[in-house]
């Protein structure tokens, strides 16, 4: 009963999100368009955050996210979605790369040029 | 009902109305029967004794002494002419004393572990053998949920009181430590209630105005915001929020 409880409240999450959209299809390394809706007052709008996918968490679960990267105006902005958010309305794959890691955290100390990922 | 009693399940994330992913407990309330109903006539005061987790039967038909003591004791209370008990007692007298077992069965309710009272709401009428489902809190914002939380054992302050502890620089000797515990002649003494290391955890706390996110019948479960004392598993008391 424990377990299953818990279980089933997170498939139901999961079914009520994936049936309005399915789950957004990406992978770690790749360059993401991501279409965030943004409320303000009464009003609704799109806004994208472009940039690297460096790591995914919880697998597939209710509770995973995803991990972004960008450099904005000179400085890098990291920015955590969980997969199955409401507020996601889409992700748009740019650009995949080959990566040999799960989780790319060495970017972070990386620059310019360093911080190129081969294409694939 | 005041409330009811029931037992964490864990935690988990679900999104609201408006998209916000919030944090839950997943809380088992229930179904808790009313095992006794205190009057004013024999206790005093109005309250409901609800149950919750039943003991389970004990399968006693291969122990011939035990059968046997069973089938003695229902013919003698067919000799005195007493009604047939609601459930063989007998699966439970290992477990439990037979006045302990039969304080269940007049209720025509199977013994349970864990036994509280509730108060009861005006002009409610309940009688004994009912059963007390998550429903109640089906119009209920709140909830209070209280229940014993994780035992740490034999803490230090740090994590016992949250001091800050010594300096790590500077040349620290005493990073982990409680420090001083006070001053020389004045006053002479150790304050009282000064806070040092000891045991911690394992005692009855209450997580106070948790918000009901989803009352699910069919599960008899209830899902608040936040988080609850105790371990996964543990027994929790749901009650409606007294200060909402």
């Amino acid at each position: 009963m424990i377990a299953k409880a818990i279980d089933m409240i997170n498939a139901e999450q999961i079914k009520k999100v994936t049936e309005v959209k399915a789950a957004p299809e990406f992978q770690v390394g790749d360059s993401v368009k991501v279409f965030v809706r943004i409320k303000e007052g009464d009003k609704e709008r799109v806004q994208a955050f472009v940039g690297t996918v460096i790591a995914r968490d919880g697998g597939l679960g209710n509770n995973a996210t995803f991990t972004v990267r960008r450099i904005a105006f000179g400085v890098g902005v990291e920015k955590v979605f969980p997969l199955y958010s409401p507020y996601i309305d889409k992700v748009e794959v740019e650009r995949s790369a080959k990566v040999r890691r799960a989780k790319l955290y060495y970017l972070r100390n990386l620059t310019g040029k360093k911080a190129r990922l081969r294409e694939g | 009902m005041e409330g009811l009693i029931g037992r964490k399940i864990g935690m988990t994330q679900i999104y609201d109305d408006q998209g916000r992913r919030i944090s839950v407990t997943v809380l088992e309330a229930g179904p808790c029967p009313v095992v006794q109903v205190k009057t004013p006539d024999t206790d005093g005061y109005v309250a409901a004794q609800l149950g919750f987790d039943e003991y389970k039967a004990a399968e006693y038909t291969k122990n011939e002494k035990a059968c046997a003591q069973a089938q003695a004791e229902r013919e003698k209370a067919e000799k005195k002419g007493k009604p047939a008990r609601s459930y063989d007692i007998a699966a439970y007298t290992k477990r439990l004393s037979k006045a302990q077992v039969l304080h269940f069965e007049k209720a025509g309710v199977k013994p349970c572990k864990v036994t509280r009272e509730f108060a009861l709401d005006a002009d409610e009428a309940v009688k004994a053998g009912d059963t007390v489902t998550v429903d109640i809190f089906k119009d209920v914002k709140f909830v209070d949920v209280s229940g014993i939380t994780k035992g740490r054992g034999f803490a230090g302050v740090i994590r016992r009181y949250r001091i800050g502890g010594g300096a790590h620089t500077h040349g620290g000797h005493s990073k982990h430590r409680i420090g001083s515990i006070g001053a020389r002649d004045l006053p002479g003494w150790v304050e009282k209630g000064k806070r040092m290391p000891g045991h911690m955890g394992a005692v009855n706390r209450k997580a106070r105005n948790l918000a009901v996110v989803q009352v699910r019948n069919e599960d008899n479960l209830l899902l608040v915001r936040g988080s609850v004392p105790g371990p996964k598993g543990g027994v929790v008391i749901i009650r409606k929020a007294l200060k909402k």
